[in-house]
């Protein structure tokens, strides 16, 4: 298996005192190259579970294993090291950086993991989502269909083993929905990238290789209903 | 992608607040450069100007630094007068005898050394009579040797040169006695060309003009001392002018045994004539101490050294001068400074989204704070250059004036010690004032910003 996950509790502090349980999942598997789709309610954890896998929070409780690597072993800069070398992150709202132009966005992709910084395969992968003619071209001057393909060039930019996606096309129209799941899919499959893709829309998880719904794996959601 | 271009991009995208800052900066910094390379200017001057050749400068007893601002700088009043006796005491018996038998005087000063002789060691003593002005240059009466002997520029080995003309003779057949140089800037100032006459006015610049009219023999090229604004007349030119004969003592009626040449006025006699000052240098400056102590000695002169005295003056006047301009320059860069806290913190709110993206790709939190430092320092070195370039700029460009009215030639390149501190204070602030924003880069939440 790529990500293994075992026992997994993660808690907020409430605004009135006490601990909230976000997440409880006793396991959770991805094998490599597996295209998985995560579906659930407003609210029910599927962000907070991507921010578990991506190490940028911690659990309270269990194991997240990637590739053999248990991240709870690991210090924060281990985590940003493993992350910047190993996990890939298309967020819904695109989140490129208004400052730099689509083909820097790709390169800062590659920019912080150890050996990754390429700037040959961010010119290869800005080709690939088809803007190599918009590589010069800040985030406000392209489509937001073109933000988000610069933002899946940039989130395969760090050969990452597993490619998290929370809700991609939420905010294309869908037309560009379409190839922007295309382009993630046989991106992710050229690539033999794990895909974890958070969404709402049944039509996208029937194309991708399998469909969890959170409710099934966290018994806290089993709890509060 | 390096640190540098992230934090040049995130410089440019907030082009104008990152303007105004450096630009702010930029004005602080060139500001505090001036004011220090305009202190340079003036501290070089004194020193430089004090450096005309003299070791020692021998007046009246009384204010050593009074002595030497009247007798190198034509600044401020003469204290008293000399008797010309003063000046023969570092003349060789030939040299006295010569006197006496051209001027008139006591037979006695003819038989041997003067008491200072030895100790000039073949070095010079040059007399200096002031007191009267041409405009409002000041007047100065001496010999031939003042512009044979004296030497200026940085390593007091550069000749007195004339731009046109030549120096003035103790006598000339055309003008007799009554010869003048002048100063590059006098010459300039007051239209004056070589064979003009020139009438000096008395005691001050408004004084009765004198009706001795002295012929512009010379015209000096600019030396950047003081020299370049005084006029030099032939100091037996300078006897014959009306009320500059001292009465002779009661007995001391002279006559010279050589006759003075037909057709000019009678040189003064020796106990007639009377000298501001001297300006000495000993051949072996190791006497200059003992020369200055036996005079001291006599308790009515005094000799100094002039080096030393506006040694004293920029420890008593320039040095806290110099404190109070290193205290605003500190004010200034700390102004500065909290100028580029104030514009990076602000623009904090608007980056957090940025830095969170920045973690999720993988950059450590370390990482995110020294890329805010690194806009920081950039904020400060651009600013600090500009201010730099700005203020050498003006510099520049007033270079001309600032030659014509202190002598002192400086270009764009010219600077002052205290300069090259300004930019590494500025650098160290900075990176101070950017400490705070940085902290707020290291604590950035990363998921509540990566769903704001």
């Amino acid at each position: 298996m790529l990500l293994e996950i075992k026992d997994l509790v993660k808690t907020f502090d409430q605004p009135g005192g006490g601990r909230l349980t976000v997440l409880d999942v006793p396991e959770f598997l991805i094998d490599q190259g597996q295209q998985m789709a995560l579906i659930g309610t407003s609210g029910g954890g599927k962000t907070t579970l991507l921010h578990l896998i991506a190490g940028l929070l911690t659990a309270d409780n269990g194991s997240i294993r990637i590739a053999g690597t248990d991240l709870m072993r690991l210090s924060e800069q281990g985590r940003d090291r493993f992350r910047a070398a190993c996990v890939g992150y298309v967020f819904q709202t695109f989140n490129l950086l208004p400052a730099f132009t689509a083909i820097e966005n790709v390169r800062l992709g590659m920019t912080f993991g150890p050996g990754t910084y390429d700037p040959r395969r961010a010119d290869e992968l800005l080709a690939k989502v088809g803007l190599a003619d918009r590589a010069d071209y800040k985030p406000a001057q392209l489509s937001v269909g073109q933000q988000q393909r610069v933002a899946i060039a940039r989130a395969l930019a760090g050969r990452p083993k597993v490619l998290l996606a929370d809700e991609p096309t939420a905010n294309v129209d869908p037309n560009s929905a379409a190839s922007v799941l295309e382009l993630i899919r046989a991106s992710c499959r050229d690539e033999n990238i794990a895909l974890l893709m958070v969404t709402h829309s049944m039509d996208i998880a029937d194309q991708l290789d399998s469909t969890v719904r959170l409710e099934d794996i966290n018994r806290a959601l089993a709890t509060s209903c | 992608m390096s640190l540098l271009r992230i934090a040049w991009r995130n410089f440019r995208h907030r082009s104008l607040s990152s303007f105004l800052t450096t630009l702010s900066l930029a004005l602080g910094v060139g500001l505090v450069v001036l004011v220090l390379s305009i202190y340079g200017i003036i501290s070089e001057a004194f020193v430089r100007n004090a450096s005309v050749g003299p070791n020692l400068v021998v007046g009246a007893a009384g204010d050593g630094l009074q002595l030497t601002l009247n007798s190198i700088f034509y600044l401020s009043q003469p204290i008293e007068n000399l008797d010309y006796t003063d000046y023969m005491d570092f003349m060789s018996e030939q040299q006295r005898s010569d006197q006496v038998e051209r001027y008139g005087g006591d037979p006695a000063l003819a038989e041997e050394d003067g008491r200072y002789y030895a100790l000039l060691g073949g070095g010079y003593a040059i007399p200096l009579a002031l007191g009267d002005y041409f405009g409002s240059f000041r007047l100065v009466g001496t010999t031939p040797d003042f512009f044979e002997k004296l030497r200026h520029g940085p390593m007091v080995d550069q000749e007195f040169t004339m731009r046109e003309g030549r120096a003035f003779e103790t006598f000339n057949d055309e003008h007799g006695y009554f010869e003048a140089v002048l100063g590059s800037r006098v010459a300039s100032v007051m239209d004056v060309r070589v064979g003009d006459v020139i009438n000096p006015t008395h005691g001050n610049p408004e004084g009765k003009l004198h009706s001795e009219g002295f012929t512009v023999v010379g015209i000096l090229d600019p030396t950047g001392t003081p020299n370049d604004r005084a006029a030099f007349i032939n100091l037996e030119g300078f006897y014959l002018m009306e009320g500059h004969a001292r009465p002779a003592p009661e007995g001391q009626n002279y006559e010279p045994t050589i006759p003075p040449p037909a057709d000019w006025p009678k040189p003064l006699t020796i106990p007639e004539r009377e000298i501001t000052a001297l300006l000495i240098r000993n051949g072996n400056l190791m006497f200059a101490p003992i020369m200055s102590n036996m005079i001291k000695e006599t308790k009515t002169r005094q000799a100094v050294a002039p080096i030393g005295e506006i040694n004293k003056l920029m420890s008593v006047i320039v040095g806290p001068l110099l404190t109070a301009l290193m205290v605003i320059t500190l004010l200034t860069c700390i102004v500065a400074a909290v100028g580029v806290l104030v514009a990076i913190y602000n623009s904090m709110n608007d980056r957090r989204k940025d830095i969170a993206v920045m973690r999720a790709l993988g950059a450590r939190r370390g990482t995110v704070t020294s890329v805010i430092l690194i806009e920081s320092l950039l904020i400060a070195v651009i600013g600090g250059v500009m201010g730099w370039l700005g203020a050498h700029l003006a510099i520049w460009i007033a270079s001309g004036a600032i030659e014509e009215q202190t002598g002192i030639q400086v270009g764009f390149w010219s600077t002052s010690f205290y300069e090259w501190l300004v930019l590494p204070l500025v650098v160290a602030l900075a990176l101070l004032a950017g400490l705070l924003p940085a902290l707020s880069a290291y604590r950035t939440d990363v998921g509540s910003n990566l769903s704001a």
